[in-house]
This record gives structure tokens, sequence and C-alpha cells, in this order.
């Protein structure tokens, strides 16, 4: 246990270092952010009985968006690992006597967890500062901020344990980039990174609902700003919990299958 | 110009060289976008109208600028990855050849990847042109171009002057990403339905509302001065003034020395 704590405070470090682009980050999620939700604010304006989230909600949803973007994103893959399997550099972290599999998961885990931990805190005070129907809503009941802290941990691990399964695939494959692309883009769509998924047609939404995806972003959003509430929660999380489960094993078992075919590339 | 034609044909036979990674890339595109357009798709389904603009409107609108993207895209990359060609000190072998430098940047890379989100345009192209409320005629076939052109030109002029600043940082800046990914993603829609302060910014400082917005509402006969058709001239000005910063910046250039 401990060396994985040495691994996620090493890359937490490391990462720290980079905090001028983080203020340019800060500043560009602030503003695509702020459109998300005129956009949004336009479509409610138009027909407010036809919009399946209010404006509270959905401000709420779009800054939890922005704020936690680096943890939910799914197109962010951890590029040392990337090159370590094209490389061949794999070999040297294999001598090593420790898991591979977990020692990629706390690497890219703590990757996204000290880009967030930069970033979230501004986001959220520079947007609780505007004005009433775009705002960030603090002010939420104290259990619905307890759920939602389990959801977004559990939601963030579903995350990680889904893009070790696209490493294990590179593993596989070692032409990843295609496949990359399709399987991300697809992701994207169906986690509600780019549109919240209660705005899908009913007819979609209902089996969309229960993929993975949507244990992503997806439940701890919607679970602060209230748009599942009450038994629903507790189905919300326990389905989360489910998939990492589900997950985590997939990811486990094909490792130990790549790690018996694997050809180390090149020297 | 025959110069630049045969960097590209260079180029085009580099991407040929990996036929099966460029089509995977290609196809990797069209996805890509084909998501954006099912968002839009998707939230038409349950909302009739945005602030007055029916779905083939806005798919009008969308096409436009989709297809500006990228054709700037595939064509001004070597501004995008400007930071990398600055610090790896590849411009420092460009300031020695002969013509200008900015040329050098244009011809140093072609992303071809971009047809897949051109192909991706077309299509909702043919869809909007036949589907919008618009009675076509030679001034607004012509006008519908010019949005495009009038896109191009402010997509590679955000990207100059995201190259330029890396004259002062070395590092990109992220935050032009919002008027050039943003631009592409944000402007699927007419800018005025983000309201009054982000039409103005869009209109006065970056000029994008005037090769999406004006001209759209004068295609779809809401106002009916032929001089709201031809407001993508704007943007195409808009160029100008970036390549003047270009110029101006690249005397601050120094070498980063590797």
């Amino acid at each position: 246990m401990k060396k994985y704590r040495l691994y996620f405070t090493l890359t937490l470090n490391h990462q720290l270092q980079y905090r001028a682009a983080v203020y340019a980050g800060v500043l560009t999620q602030f503003f695509w952010g702020l459109l998300q939700i005129l956009l949004y604010h336009a479509l409610y304006i138009s027909n407010p009985a036809a919009s399946p989230m209010t404006l509270e909600q959905l401000a709420s949803y779009f800054w939890l968006q922005q704020a936690f973007m680096t943890l939910f994103m799914t197109w962010f893959l951890d590029q040392d690992i990337l090159d370590m399997i094209a490389t061949g550099n794999i070999a040297y972290e294999l001598c090593r006597p420790i898991d591979l599999y977990n020692v990629w998961f706390v690497k890219s885990m703590s990757n996204r967890f000290s880009k967030a931990l930069l970033r979230f805190f501004p986001i959220l005070i520079a947007a609780s500062l505007l004005p009433k129907p775009y705002k960030f809503l603090w002010t939420q009941p104290p259990l619905q901020l307890i759920f939602f802290s389990i959801s977004l941990i559990s939601g963030f691990l579903v995350v990680v344990a889904f893009t070790m399964l696209i490493y294990v695939l590179t593993m596989l494959t070692l032409s990843p980039i295609g496949l990359r692309i399709v399987a991300l883009s697809l992701m994207e769509f169906l986690s509600g990174g780019i549109i919240p998924l209660p705005f899908l047609p009913d007819h979609i939404r209902r089996y969309v609902e229960w993929l993975p995806f949507a244990s992503m972003q997806n439940t701890p959003f919607r679970i602060y700003s209230g748009h599942i509430s009450g038994s629903g929660v507790f189905s919300a999380i326990g389905l989360q919990w489910f998939w990492l489960v589900i997950l985590l094993l997939v990811g486990k078992v094909l490792m130990q299958m790549a790690l018996r075919h694997a050809v180390v590339q090149g020297g | 110009m025959k110069l630049y034609l045969k960097m590209m044909a260079l180029h085009f036979s580099a991407a040929m060289s990996y036929k099966s990674s460029f089509l995977l890339m290609v196809l990797g595109q069209f996805l890509i976008s084909f998501a954006s357009f099912l968002a839009v798709h998707f939230i038409f389904m349950r909302f009739d109208d945005v602030s007055g603009f029916t779905y083939t409107d806005v798919l009008l609108c969308f096409s436009a600028v989709l297809m500006a993207y990228s054709i700037s895209e595939c064509f001004a990359s070597g501004f995008k990855y400007f930071p990398s060609t600055l610090s790896t000190g590849a411009f420092d072998r460009m300031l020695l050849r002969p013509a200008e430098p900015l040329f050098w940047v244009f011809a140093s890379k072609m992303e071809f990847s971009s047809v897949g989100r051109l192909f991706q345009a077309l299509l909702i192209m043919g869809y909007a042109v036949v589907g919008a409320a618009v009675e076509w005629s030679f001034f607004k076939v012509t006008v519908y171009v010019l949005m495009i052109l009038g896109g191009v030109c402010y997509f590679i002029g955000c990207y100059i002057v995201y190259a330029a600043l890396c004259f002062y940082t070395t590092e990109g800046l992220e935050f032009i990403n919002i008027f050039t990914d943003g631009g592409r993603e944000f402007g699927k829609y007419p800018i005025s339905i983000y309201g009054e302060g982000a039409l103005k910014f869009f209109t006065f400082i970056l000029p994008l509302a005037c090769s999406q917005y004006y001209p759209l509402m004068y295609l779809l006969g809401r106002v009916k001065s032929p001089l709201m058709g031809l407001t993508p001239l704007v943007t195409i000005c808009f160029l100008a003034p970036c390549v003047i910063f270009w110029q101006a910046s690249l005397k601050h250039y120094h070498s980063t020395g590797s």
C-alpha cells in the first residue's frame, strides 16, 4: 500500500509544477461553462416545458462538469503509459515487484486528481459570483452533499477503471489510435459529456442510463443538482459500484492475459 | 504557390504511407463530429426551436461553421502545433529559408484527416440546403459560400494569433481554444442565442458572428438588406490585423536555443 501512496504523491507533485498552464485552463473552462449554460438557458426560455432539467439544475450540472472535468474526461489518457507500451519501457515496469495494473491505476488516478485539485475550486468560486440563473449554488442539504461526494469518487474510479481497459487493449493490439478515437468519442457522448443524458430522447435514454458510461459524471452531477433524488440516489450509486467491480475484474483478467502474451517492443 | 502545392503533395504522400492509420483517423474525426451533430439532433427532438431558429436553420449555420473549421484545421494546423515547432527549434530552420516564415509555418503541417469532418459537414449541408426555408438564388448561394470563406478566415486568424502569442510565452495559450474549438462547438448555433453580450463580442472584437449570424438572417429572409449578406467580408478582413500582429510579434522572437 505504501508503494502506491508513494506513486500517488510523486505524480501529484510532478503535476503541481505546471501552475501557469492551470490558470489558463481555468479561464478557458470558465468561459466554456458559461457559454454552455447560456446555450441551455436559451433552449429553456424557448420552451420551459420541454426541458428535463430546471435552470438551477443545469447551472450546477455544467459548473460541476467544468470544475471536475479532468476527473471525468474520457478522452484524456496518460501519455506516459501509452509511450511505455509503444517504446517497450514497459519491460522495466515488469521487473519491479509490484502489480502493473495497480500501479497504472494509481498513476492515472493521481494524474487526473492533481489536475482537478488545482482547478475545481477557482472555477466554482468564480461561478458562484455570477447572477442568479447562471450561478453555482453551494447551498445544498448536507445529506445531498454526502451522497454527491460518494458518487463523485465512485464515478471517478469507474472512469479510471474504464481507461485501464483501453491501456490493456493497447497492449494487446498495439495499433490503438483508431480504436481509441472510436471508443473515446462514443464514451464521451454516452457519459453525458456532450449533452446531459436527460436531454436524450426517452427511448434511447432508458438504455443508456444502465451503461457504465452513465455511472461516470452523469450520476454525481445529477445527485448534486437534485435531479436524482430519494431512493433513486441509492440505486444510482449501487449501479456505479456494480460497474466498478465488473470493470476492475475484467481489467485485471485482461491484463493477466496481455502479460502472458506480452511482446516487448524494440529496445 | 507552386511551392505550396509541392509541400502539399509531400504531406499527402506522407499521410498516405500509413493508409490504415490514416483511414482510422478520418473515421475518428467523422465520429467525433457526428457525436456533435447527434447532440444538436437530440436537442431538437425535444425543443422545436431555439430563440426562433428551427432545426434546419441551425443546421445551415452548423454546416457552414463546421466546413470552415475543417478546412482551416487541414491547412492551418502548422499554427496549431506551433508551440512544439518553437520549442524544438524547428522554427529557426524556417527563418533561414527564403520566402516568408508565415508561409513555412503554413506549409509545415497539413492535417488531411479533417476530411472526416469535412465529409460530415457536407452531409449536414446537403440536408440543410434542401430542407431550410431559403429561396435560393445566385446571390444567396454566394452568401453561403462567403459564410464558409469568412469562417475559414476567422479560424485561421485565431490560429495565427495563437502562434504569434507563442513568441512571447513560448508555450501555447490554452485560452485561445475557446475561440477555435469553442467557435466550432458554440458556433453551431447562431451566436445571438447566447445573448446580447456574446453577440457584441463576436461582432466587434472577433467577427465570428459576421460570417454566421448576420448572413444567416439574410439567407432566412429575416433581414432584407443584401448588405447583411455581405458581412462575411468583415471576417475575411479580420485576417489582416492577425497577420500584422504576427509580423510585429516575429520581431520579438528569441530562439529557444535547442
